[in-house]
């Protein structure tokens, strides 16, 4: 099975959202919330100030605490290639997943399940990129699965510094950003 | 600075996650108030006093089967996806503790109903014949009857430590990351029934039985504080930040005020003075008592979902 995974190059994005637009598109996301979504954090002290910008989502942890919680199994690791999903029709819209998860990447869909970034399952299945991915305008987004060497993810997070959101929460997400 | 502008607008979730509203604290209260009541009720049958007419064990169990039912619908009122309610009966998820809880509460039920059958009242054993049958078969075995009554203390202090563990096994709520809020729960939930059982016995020996147990659980439940707050302030910096949102932050007036200071520490003056006699027993103590519980859920579980693991600032 593979491990799929997204490489993001904070260096490269501007904050554009076209990744949101994409993915809001494609998944028919419902009005008014968000599977994916731009952080700008700014970190130190005029004149030495830093901003980065960060296109964020699911980070289809290795160690998903929205699987473990969930009590009907509707949250799951898909055969696909390790990648966190939402059976709707097993969902009861407990909402522990919403609060077990350290991202906040989680949302009540309005018909009443839980949703979330799927990577584009129904994409990658096909052998295509998510959609965010697909429509980056400055090409810094990358998919690819971690146990292919030969992957543009893995020769990315060999040759250049990288990190992962809140890695102190124990979760080994699987969207690495490159620093 | 250290300042970070995020796009994301998700209903529930941002500014600050609130995914649970009144119905999960009122849940959470009256799953720990039913497990304290079967462990009283238990006891009293353990020791055989459901053999004397007033002992509360005859009516704790309907009061516990209407309670947890009030609190089931609560949660029910908070599902999103109603019309899949029954999905958490199709699967046992071995490491969700809803999964477990919603799998105890299934026990639950059928264990008061037993309980209650040991001495159902007049109207039940005359009007249908099955229970009176039931009755007569209890009497002739009492050994049995003491199993059933161990079989609700140990199902009681599941339910009790399921609805603290409920919310310690959410990684993501730093104020939520301490196992020994089972353990707090359990003793709150007993306290809760301990009160409300002193308020309403009529028999003058539970009445006094009971007002001394509460007092050594509220005694405890001031330990077990002590103890919780010891882990957070040992641990990483999101969980001081968690701590302090209940000691010196937003949810502080209504932890010092309600919980710790009208719900412990003045029911315990006025019912120490009353187990020694120097003032008579009163409803005052025991309300403040059970208004404490509530007020305990209700500030854990909205502290809770305001503690994230992101440090830095919000600005929308």
């Amino acid at each position: 099975m593979a491990r799929y995974a997204m490489v993001i190059d904070t260096k490269k994005c501007v904050g554009c959202m076209d990744c949101v637009v994409a993915c809001k598109t494609e998944n028919n996301v419902p009005e008014g919330f968000n599977r994916d979504w731009i952080n700008f954090e700014s970190v130190g002290k005029f004149p030495e100030l830093h901003m980065e910008i960060r296109s964020e989502r699911c980070n289809h942890c290795e160690n998903p605490p929205c699987v473990h919680c969930c009590p009907t199994g509707a949250s799951h690791v898909s055969n696909l290639g390790e990648i966190v999903l939402v059976h709707h029709d097993l969902c009861t819209g407990c909402k522990a997943c919403l609060a077990s998860c350290p991202y906040d990447a989680r949302f009540i869909n309005p018909e009443g399940y839980a949703d979330k970034c799927t990577f584009c399952s129904q994409r990658v299945e096909k052998g295509m990129n998510p959609a965010c991915v697909s429509v980056c305008p400055t090409h810094c987004m990358y998919f690819g699965d971690l146990d292919d060497r030969q992957s543009e993810v893995s020769k990315l997070l060999t040759s250049r510094k990288y990190k992962t959101l809140i890695p102190e929460a124990g979760t080994k997400p699987h969207v690495y950003y490159l620093i | 600075m250290n300042e970070l502008y995020s796009t994301r607008n998700n209903n529930l979730i941002d500014p600050y996650v609130h995914v649970w509203g009144w119905e999960i604290p009122v849940y959470l209260f009256l799953g720990g108030f039913v497990a304290g009541m079967m462990m009283i009720s238990g006891y009293f049958i353990f020791k055989g006093r459901y053999k004397e007419e007033k002992c509360s064990c005859h009516y704790l169990p309907v009061i516990s089967i209407i309670a947890l039912s009030l609190g089931m619908f609560a949660l029910f009122l908070d599902i999103e996806y109603k019309v899949h309610v029954w999905r958490f009966y199709t699967t046992f998820q071995v490491t969700s503790p809803m999964s477990w809880g919603s799998w105890i509460l299934i026990l639950v039920y059928p264990a008061l109903i037993i309980m209650l059958l040991i001495n159902p009242n007049y109207f039940l054993k005359e009007k249908i014949p099955y229970v009176k049958k039931i009755n007569e078969f209890f009497s002739k075995h009492p050994y049995l009857v003491k199993n059933i009554g161990i079989g609700n203390m140990i199902l009681g202090g599941m339910l009790g430590i399921y609805t603290g563990i409920l919310l310690s096994s959410l990684v993501a709520r730093p104020l939520w990351n301490s196992s020994i809020l089972g353990m707090l729960f359990l003793i709150s939930g007993l306290s809760s029934a301990a009160a409300f059982v002193h308020m309403i016995a009529k028999d003058r020996y539970e009445r006094e039985l009971l007002a001394k147990a509460d007092n050594g659980f509220l005694i405890i439940e001031l330990f077990i504080f002590l103890l919780f707050f010891i882990g957070l302030f040992t641990a990483t910096q999101v969980h001081i930040d968690a701590a302090n949102l209940l000691l010196n932050g937003p949810y502080a007036p209504v932890f010092w005020v309600f919980v710790i200071g009208l719900g412990i520490i003045i029911p315990l003056i006025i019912q120490s003075l009353a187990v020694n006699h120097k003032i008579q027993h009163t409803a005052l103590a025991p309300i403040l008592v059970i208004l404490g519980g509530l007020f305990l859920r209700f500030v854990i579980v909205e502290a809770g979902q305001y503690s994230t693991w992101i440090t830095t600032t919000l600005a929308k």
